[in-house]
């Protein structure tokens, strides 16, 4: 599967690597170069410095080969905007969104984007292990 | 009319500022604090401190009774999330403003019809009025002086004449013609003057008028 992911923070460089490591071929974006860092050791993958709500840098990145297309920068409606372009503009079949803010996020899925908000998804796992026996003491 | 406009900067101000001249309600949606103050300070209230990003602000906006949102942020994805916010929840017309021409593809895609960008409208400017325009300023000089390029039109009053039998506003000087195989010369009180010639002219601020009715004929650009 040829896989875009735009942002390289923890989880986007995590993401990578995982898809990576499983034999993907993987081009990460971030608008900066320091942000690579956080690369696990011994990625193959493409990095590429730009900004993917810009559709030049899409393109460069092999948007048009895409199978799939990753959201991941810090701003909800940046990754809204890269979302739509991927989908709409370049025909990517996969396009996941990470929206921090839960209500925009249920928006955002009802508009057509597969969506993840780590913010209401992080606070049912916790309501629920608050909830249950402490995994270890 | 109901208008929300989203972004309280230069655009969304005047925006706001005439449109309440035309007595439609008004609010701008203004997110940082400093600058919603001075926007309602200006626009006597009329104005919501908060993102318009947010489902929830535009909904505290009264966003479902809007006829139209108006969303000018100086950010084209926000822009894009204001619009498609606002038509999930039933506003009919949505208008954005598109910082980067490239983006109003998506823009469309997305069925947001009414785009503004102002990148796009000034571009589109210099390209209709650079072949027709007459008077083409250059430079700015010391003391009001300033440097301008005339092209002759045919209906010009001076084609066929003399440069010396030419009646300039004081102060003027033809001091280059370039004739319309781009040849420049250096212009003598003999030199003919030709349609299609570009002169280029020193002149004062206060008699550019003055000049382009001279050199090009006072009913010119009337007729358009």
């Amino acid at each position: 599967m040829n896989v875009v992911v735009m942002g390289c923070g923890r989880l986007g460089a995590r993401i990578a690597g995982i898809l990576d490591k499983e034999g993907h071929a993987v081009t990460i974006l971030d608008v900066n170069e320091s942000a690579f860092r956080r690369l696990p050791e011994g990625f193959k993958g493409r990095r590429q410095v730009g900004n993917g709500m810009d559709a030049r840098t899409l393109e460069r990145a092999g948007i048009e080969q895409a199978d799939a297309f990753l959201a991941l920068t810090q701003g909800d409606n940046r990754n809204y905007f890269a979302s739509q372009l991927a989908r709409e503009v370049y025909g990517v079949q996969r396009v996941l969104c990470r929206v921090y803010d839960p209500l925009r996020e249920e928006i955002f899925r009802d508009l057509g984007l597969e969506t993840f908000s780590p913010t209401s998804f992080g606070a049912q796992i916790m309501v629920d292990m608050l909830s249950k026996e402490p995994a270890r003491r | 009319m109901y208008i929300i406009v989203a972004g309280g900067g230069k655009v969304g101000f005047h925006l706001a500022e005439e449109l309440l001249a035309q007595h439609h309600e008004v609010l701008v949606i203004e997110r940082e604090p400093g600058r919603a103050g001075q926007v309602r300070e200006e626009l006597a209230g009329n104005v919501m401190t908060g993102d318009a990003c947010e489902a929830t602000n535009l909904d505290a906006a009264g966003v479902s009774r809007a006829d139209l949102v108006a969303a000018v942020t100086g950010d084209d994805e926000d822009n894009l999330v204001i619009c498609d916010i606002a038509r999930y929840r039933g506003v009919r017309r949505t208008i954005a403003r598109i910082n980067n021409p490239r983006n109003e593809l998506l823009f469309q895609k997305r069925g947001i019809e009414t785009t503004i960008s102002a990148t796009q409208a000034v571009l589109a400017q210099i390209e209709q009025e650079l072949p027709t325009q007459m008077v083409i300023p250059l430079l700015q000089l010391h003391s009001g002086l300033e440097l301008v390029e005339i092209k002759l039109p045919d209906t010009s009053p001076v084609v066929g004449r003399s440069v010396r039998e030419v009646l300039l506003p004081a102060e003027s000087l033809i001091s280059l013609i370039v004739d319309p195989g781009g040849v420049p010369r250096m212009p003598s009180g003999d030199t003919r003057l030709a349609a299609g010639d570009a002169l280029v002219v020193v002149s004062r601020k206060e008699t550019l008028d003055i000049l382009k009715e001279q050199l090009i004929g006072s009913t010119h650009g009337l007729d358009t």
